[in-house]
């Protein structure tokens, strides 16, 4: 059982990673201010997710895996408000300097 | 091996950033890598065990101070290009770079002449420690042995936050601080400010209720209530309150008043200043850390929005 448990988590924590790194490579690449944030903040909190639901079953009590999960919702909540208000502003500075 | 690649890294990582932040021209490129410094020096904490002075780190030697950081760059916005003007001359930059690498040395060669092992009381405070009745080492430090400093480091906090109020101009004192934020029924940060603060302000109530038992206290938790205000405010949810109302002061000075009058009370009732009574020792610390976590709270939001800049009638 144990075994199994650890093989999801380095499936899931792999995963993650691999979003991280497209994402970082999508925000180093993309031309725009708004594909830039698409990139960062969608591949970003799809990765925080992987590594908070592969590392839940590691945690020795099921409080801290809730926890785990209460972080990650605060991190999608966040970053997904910050990337829509710094595309806000990015627009609006673009209005006043093309 | 994986320590070292993961310290390792991570070492790389904080001072590059460190580097960034005296390095960059722009001021807001500037904050974002301290920002960003104060994270990874979280994280540092993390690894070195410190989870109370991580936690510190990330909500105050980051975020607050980072909210700070960019009030005072929008404030200097105007100038700034006025002073690139005027660069100090070549000997200027010569002789603070040899005063700052004279510091660093002396501070490098400091470090590495300290004793090894490095004397620790902290046998002496676990030994003590059950005496307070409280869990965490670093509460009963705070709180108990070093009582005096934490009770003039609260008292620091208002005297920052008197000084930050002295820059108002005479006309408008009394008046509400920040600027009058039109109230926007929708949009990402009205929805942020409405959703995020009943968690926040839970979360904020619940790392002073843990501090006694677990990592956590009355900055980090007063400083996410702080963050929560701000965030309404920000949103035009609410306004400020005049700096003249007297719940706004009484909530200011009630930590450090509470502190005071436990801390004189042990005269009397206990073996002498800021001694606990014995047996009473976790309800009078308790007692404290809630009225300092409300006081740091607000202290911490309103020295973050400023002086008065506006009359108390709008």
């Amino acid at each position: 059982m144990s075994l199994a448990l650890d093989i999801f988590t380095v499936v899931m924590v792999v995963a993650g990673l691999f979003f991280f790194y497209a994402g970082s490579i999508g925000m180093l690449r993309f031309p725009t201010v708004e594909s830039r944030l698409h990139a960062l903040t969608k591949a970003d909190n799809l990765s925080v997710g992987f590594i908070a639901l592969g590392v839940m079953p590691q945690m020795a009590e099921a409080t801290d895996a809730l926890k785990l999960l209460l972080a990650w919702a605060l991190i999608l909540f966040s970053s997904a408000a910050a990337s829509q208000l710094i595309a806000i502003a990015a627009r609006r500075n673009r209005r006043r300097d093309p | 091996m994986s320590d070292v690649v993961l310290h390792g890294g991570l070492i790389l990582l904080i001072l590059s950033l460190a580097v960034m932040t005296v390095v960059t021209r722009d001021t807001f490129a500037a904050i974002t890598a301290f920002v960003v410094y104060g994270m990874l020096l979280g994280l540092a904490w993390v690894a070195l065990g410190s989870i109370d002075v991580a936690l510190t780190e990330a909500a105050l030697g980051s975020g607050i101070t980072g909210a700070l950081l960019l009030r005072a760059a929008v404030c200097l916005r105007d100038k700034e290009a006025a002073a690139e003007v005027r660069r100090p001359g070549r000997a200027a930059h010569r002789v603070s770079g040899l005063v700052c690498a004279a510091i660093a040395a002396g501070l490098a060669a400091m470090v590495l002449m300290l004793p090894d092992p490095a004397p620790s009381l902290a046998p002496a405070v676990m030994e003590s420690l059950p005496a307070t009745q409280v869990k965490n080492p670093v509460t009963g430090v705070l709180l108990a042995f070093r009582a005096w400093d934490t009770f003039l480091e609260t008292v620091v906090l208002v005297l920052a936050l008197v000084a930050v109020w002295g820059m108002t101009p005479d006309a408008l004192w009394g008046g509400r601080p920040g600027e009058l934020r039109q109230h926007a029924h929708d949009g990402p940060l009205v929805f942020l400010a409405r959703v995020l603060p009943p968690v926040g302000v839970m979360l904020g109530i619940y790392l002073f209720w843990i501090g006694a038992d677990e990592p956590g206290g009355k900055f980090q938790g007063g400083t996410i209530l702080a963050a929560m205000w701000m965030l309404t405010l920000l949103a035009g949810l609410t306004d400020a309150p005049p700096v003249s109302r007297r719940w706004l002061r009484a909530a200011m000075v009630a930590g450090p008043a509470t502190f005071l009058l436990a801390g004189l009370s042990g005269v009397v009732f206990a073996s002498g200043l800021f001694a606990y009574p014995p047996g009473f020792a976790k309800p009078v610390i308790l007692l404290i850390e809630a009225a300092s976590t409300v006081s740091i709270g607000v202290t911490l939001c309103l020295l973050a929005i400023g002086p008065p800049s506006r009359p108390a009638n709008r």
